[in-house]
């Protein structure tokens, strides 16, 4: 079936639709927040959606995506049950759980809650209404709209999303897991915007996941805007588990004040097509940010992770590993951009991307790349892509051990490098559980969300016991 | 008879290695193989095991009667064969607990045994470990990563105790190591000789034969085994070498 012209992701589409509801959109703005939303459209207008004929897409061809046409709302469409986004909890991790429906915040009580110790989380629709003055200080002030026709599209019609503000001095007492589901009956155009906030000598760890809970194709552009203040602590994971129709644009843009420290997961389950933007800017000295990535693909499907980090101070220390395992058709991008500017002495940057391709029509393209204009800096880059290792695989089996499961032990053991970094014992119990299911082509997008497959209470099924024990 | 090897020609990417060996092993005895370097020992070693980059181009290996290149690397395995690499591989993310208890059950469940109970498995683990003297945490690290040569050796020994075979290969275990180790090494083998086990211990040197008191003793010599023996035979190489070996020969 052809879809209406009406619904193809095109400039026009969206130019005229801002033009009609210009009035609409920005009407709860202050001035200065109307004003990055016309900048952002005009951005968009000229810039449009980008194409392969652009260096950083040049690997990512979004056509078919953009032609399978999507509704777009510019409403939340339905009242929803909090429990329907909810259920998709982690077992036994203790958690503030804040959820998303189709990009639209939802609400479990309040729209706003509003913490004795000063932290504020809920939707940035209302805290846009409610703290305009603490909106207007961070919001689109990390994100870049004169770069990407995505990001200005998102600044554009930026409406609802998530809030986090944690205050200078507080720790936030949980982690706090934002659900971000798709679910709907059509075709599905989303922007949620989120705006964190992570205050001086203050910490957060969010768990952010994208989650269908169908396979209706959608299609999320979604932008994220983190700052962490002077000494401030970031743990942050990206977790993404998404239908095979999907396709997912996400970028997240952190700013990083003098000594802020930021660990930062992308983990990568499952996804038609995926896009990872990650900016890292260092706004101030001796900031350290760890960036880690997983993904694990396979059928037609496409990862494209491009990581920009501006060392802009002195002495900030960054790290980027990443590491994919690739089967079947699937397809996957690293774009590793480490920017060293002139008065960034004694920087310390390094990148790593590792892949194992499990077939011949697998395909990686990495790119790690350095670009240094100070001599007083310590700065590494790799890139590998192979099979798995034969001689591992020899020893394995000779111990009698079957080709399937030295196969399963050793990609497991493979992505566990990455894993094993996640900081929160329960969710890093839950994403070995998934890698395992998902390396044995067992996780499945269904109507419960996969984050309740493996529970103590229902104990997964799987022959190799890695439980440290 | 335990392995049966019938002029056995094998060899890597067209180029023969092995050129008619034959051997034979009973259940209950040791049967030392020396030779110099590049002969074909360890060669041997990886085509009983069933390493796929050789290629078997005549002869044949029984195993308790079975043909064996009719068995994949793991059936092999499961049947009691075990090899002890010289180069024991590593595996960074992989403990040796979960890598031996993965192993042990698949054993198991070839002989048609249920799994082993978690506690059983440990208390496995720790007598095992007793038996190579092995103190530390090793086995919560991964599969030989970080080892020292001599770790990486008891790690051998321990997993074969672990996995109890019924023909063991050693390919130069006594390599790179200390007395202290080697001893520990052959006290590990002497200690699990059965009358329904045999070990065929690949050596360079006569040093491992003064712990590990072999049966027989070949001379495996441009893919031939070209001399066997008793114990004494060990000695004499020791004292005079391969020379007159290669001499005999030319």
């Amino acid at each position: 079936m052809q879809p209406n012209v009406k619904e193809l992701i095109t400039r026009e589409r969206f130019i005229d639709l801002f033009e009609k509801n210009r009035r609409f959109l920005a009407a709860h703005d202050t001035t200065a927040l109307a004003g990055i939303r016309e900048k952002a459209f005009d951005s968009f207008s000229n810039l449009g959606f980008p194409d392969t004929s652009m260096e950083t897409w040049r690997l990512t061809d979004l056509e078919e995506s953009f032609n399978r046409g999507y509704d777009y709302h510019l409403r939340p469409m339905e009242e929803v049950d909090f429990q329907k986004v909810f259920r998709c909890n982690i077992p036994h991790l203790d958690t503030a759980v804040i959820g998303q429906l189709n990009g639209w915040y939802v609400s479990k009580d309040v729209p706003l809650m509003e913490l004795g110790n000063g932290i504020i989380m809920g939707s940035l629709a209302e805290a846009r209404k409610k703290y305009p003055q603490l909106i207007e200080k961070y919001y689109g002030t990390m994100a870049d709209d004169t770069a990407d026709g995505f990001t200005a599209l998102n600044t554009a019609f930026s409406q609802d999303g998530v809030f986090i503000y944690v205050p200078d001095n507080v720790k936030s007492p949980k982690p706090v897991q934002l659900i971000n589901v798709i679910h709907h009956e059509e075709n599905l155009f989303l922007q949620p915007r989120n705006l964190i906030v992570v205050g001086a000598n203050a910490k957060l760890s969010l768990v952010h996941c994208d989650d269908s809970y169908n396979h209706q194709a959608s299609f999320s552009n979604i932008v994220t805007e983190i700052h962490v203040g002077e000494n401030g602590v970031m743990d942050h994971y990206k977790l993404q588990n998404l239908n095979n129709n999907s396709t997912l644009i996400s970028s997240v843009f952190f700013r990083m004040e003098a000594s802020a420290s930021l660990d930062s997961h992308y983990i990568s389950l499952n996804g038609g097509l995926l896009r990872n933007n990650i900016r890292v800017l260092f706004n101030g000295p001796h900031g350290n940010a760890n960036i880690y990535g997983i993904y694990l693909m396979d059928r037609k499907q496409h990862v494209d992770n491009q990581v920009f980090i501006d060392h802009a101070h002195p002495g900030c220390t960054s790290n980027e590993t990443f590491k994919g395992i690739l089967d079947e058709n699937s397809r996957a991008i690293f774009n590793g951009h480490v920017m060293v500017r002139r008065d960034a002495t004694k920087t310390d940057a390094r990148q790593s991307n590792k892949n194992i391709l499990l077939t011949d029509t697998a395909r990686v393209n990495s790119k790690p790349f350095l670009e240094i204009y100070n001599d007083d800096v310590k700065c590494s880059h790799g890139s590998t892509t192979g099979q798995l290792d034969q001689e591992s695989m020899f020893y394995l089996r000779q111990r009698g051990i079957g080709e399937e499961t030295a196969r399963m032990l050793l990609m497991f053991a493979f992505a566990d490098e990455i894993v094993t970094k996640i900081a929160i014992p329960q969710l890093r119990q839950r994403i070995e559980d998934m890698v395992k299911k998902r390396l044995q082509g067992e996780l499945q997008i269904c109507e419960q969300c996969v984050l309740h497959c493996s529970t103590p209470e229902h104990p997964m099924d799987f022959q190799i016991d890695m439980a440290k024990i | 008879m335990l392995l049966q090897i019938k002029n056995l020609h094998a060899g890597i990417n067209g180029k023969e290695i092995l050129r008619g060996v034959n051997l034979e092993v009973n259940a209950g005895e040791v049967h030392a193989i020396m030779g110099p370097n590049g002969t074909g020992k360890s060669t041997l070693a990886s085509v009983i095991a069933g390493r796929e980059v050789f290629d078997v181009t005549a002869g044949e290996i029984l195993y308790n009667g079975k043909d064996l290149q009719k068995l994949s690397i793991e059936d092999r395995a499961r049947e009691g064969i075990f090899l002890g690499f010289q180069y024991p591989v590593e595996i960074p993310g992989v403990s040796i607990t979960n890598f031996m208890r993965t192993a042990v059950n698949e054993v198991r469940k070839f002989k048609g045994l249920d799994p082993l109970p978690g506690g059983d498995f440990l208390r496995l683990m720790e007598e095992k470990k007793r038996l190579v003297e092995i103190t530390s945490n090793l086995t919560n690290r991964s599969v030989n990563e970080g080892f020292s040569g001599g770790e990486k050796k008891k790690n051998e020994i321990f997993q074969m105790a672990m996995l109890e075979p019924l023909l063991a290969i050693l390919d130069e275990t006594d390599s790179g190591l200390d007395i202290d180790a080697l001893r520990i090494v052959a006290n590990g083998v002497n200690k699990l000789r059965r009358p329904d086990n045999a070990f065929v211990v690949i050596t360079h040197y006569q040093r491992l034969l003064d712990y590990i008191i072999p049966d027989f003793v070949h001379v495996l010599f441009e893919g031939k085994i070209v001399k066997s023996g008793g114990k004494e035979l060990a000695l004499e190489l020791e004292e005079k070498g391969y020379d007159w070996i290669k001499k005999e020969q030319a």
